[in-house]
């Protein structure tokens, strides 16, 4: 391992990571090097996934101006992730760069931060009442109410936040091990007719890689579509 | 027995659940560079290039609306020019209409004149033929007469003097006569 035994060390995961890095800098540059008026193939492609973040989620969820102010860290977010999360999928790196806690947990932490912070800009006053405290609620309610509110808003939010994405990556990485290794083990290690179950676990582990591709995408939206929804809560005017 | 899945199981010694430092250090540096590179670099690319397009559509669509209140004001325009055409024809014929009874009128005015003038001039000769017929025919009656009298009354006449004085004096006498002759008759 490169750098082993400091704060720099390099494992696999860490190595795959950067590369994925790498690949969306080079793949992003290259497609928008040359944009034109009246776009290409290669452009069409890159101006859809980008159309789609910033107005599938940003411009729907939080509206032209707000949108555009949050574009660059829920784009950084959608890339970043489908991009981590595919590798999981990818033949010789075989492990979702967002299968360790370290990159959710702090893609998690600054999604918190930024909400809370545009929160507290927009409404500097009213923001923690607002989610603490919530209007037309009898007051006597909010002994039980305001422990929830917190529990529930700025507890559980993140944890969820870091370990939906976490988890779906972990156990899709265990489900393909497990199929690949079971595969191994039938075919050169199991005795006699035993064999044959090689083949079904063969299928279930490329029926589950497609499943993969599927969650890989699906999660890192649902990661910027939340990351929005708190931004969009945190913005609204009313409660 | 089974050395592959044991190998696999004995890596699975951390706690998942709790970051190793260079885990979230790489993780950092990773989202710092891609949200510097989207930041800075991708979005206002992205964005400049939408700004553009947008801009060259509403331009079309300006210049298009342009091109169409040129046109609509070329056929105004023509409007205009045959309308104000078709009053100038009108006017002209009208015009000419009236300068053609004028002319008639003219013409005909002229035609009546000078058939005034010839009935006029063609009286005179007329008048004029006729006295000269009156006198000549004077002379000859006198002297036929008078060679008639002196004739039936044998007594010469031949004195000129005396004799045109006898004609003058009857064909007075005649003249006379038959103008209270008409004066009676009317």
């Amino acid at each position: 391992m490169l750098f082993a035994g400091t704060p720099f060390e390099l494992n696999r995961i860490m190595l795959i990571r950067i590369l994925v890095a790498a690949v969306i800098m080079v793949v992003f540059w290259l497609g928008t090097r040359n944009m034109k008026i009246v776009p290409g193939r290669g452009q069409s492609l890159i101006e859809m996934g980008l159309d789609f973040v910033r107005v599938g989620i940003a411009e729907d969820l939080l509206g032209k101006k707000d949108g555009r102010r949050f574009l660059p860290i829920l784009t950084t977010f959608f890339f970043m992730i489908v991009a981590m999360n595919l590798t999981g999928s990818v033949p010789l790196l075989n492990v979702a760069g967002t299968s360790v806690i370290g990159m959710p947990l702090l893609l998690a932490a600054i999604a918190y931060v930024t909400w809370i912070y545009a929160g507290l800009r927009k409404h500097p006053g009213a923001f923690l009442r607002n989610a603490l405290v919530p209007r037309g609620v009898p007051w006597p309610l909010y002994i039980i109410v305001t422990p929830i509110e917190i529990l529930s808003t700025f507890i559980v939010r993140p944890v969820t936040h870091t370990l939906r994405l976490l988890m779906n990556m972990i156990v899709g990485h265990l489900l393909l091990v497990l199929f690949f290794l079971a595969t191994s083990f039938f075919f050169f290690e199991a005795p006699g007719l035993f064999k044959f179950f090689g083949i079904g676990t063969l299928a279930f582990g490329f029926v589950f890689t497609l499943f993969e591709l599927l969650v890989a995408v699906l999660q890192a939206y649902v990661f910027t579509i939340l990351t929005a929804v708190y931004l969009q809560l945190a913005l609204a005017d009313e409660h | 027995m089974f050395p592959s899945v044991l190998a696999a199981a004995a890596t699975a010694t951390e706690n998942p659940l709790f970051p190793s430092l260079p885990d979230l250090i790489w993780s950092a540096v990773i989202f710092v560079v891609l949200f510097i590179f989207f930041w800075k670099k991708i979005l206002p690319t992205v964005q400049k290039n939408l700004d553009a397009r947008s801009e060259a559509i509403e331009g079309g669509i300006k210049k298009a609306e342009n091109a169409q209140a040129e046109a609509a004001a070329a056929l105004e325009k023509y409007n205009e020019q045959l309308a104000e055409a078709r009053t100038e024809a009108a006017n002209i014929r009208d015009q000419a209409r009236q300068d053609g009874t004028k002319i008639l009128n003219e013409l005909k005015e002229h035609a009546s004149v000078e058939a005034a003038r010839i009935t006029a001039s063609a009286q005179a000769t007329i008048e004029a033929e006729r006295q000269a017929a009156i006198v000549s025919l004077r002379a000859e009656v006198g002297s036929l007469a008078i060679d008639l009298a002196s004739g039936v009354i044998g007594q010469s006449l031949a004195d000129d003097k005396k004799a045109a004085n006898l004609v003058d004096q009857f064909l007075a006498d005649l003249e006379a006569s038959e103008a209270s002759e008409k004066k009676t008759s009317k």
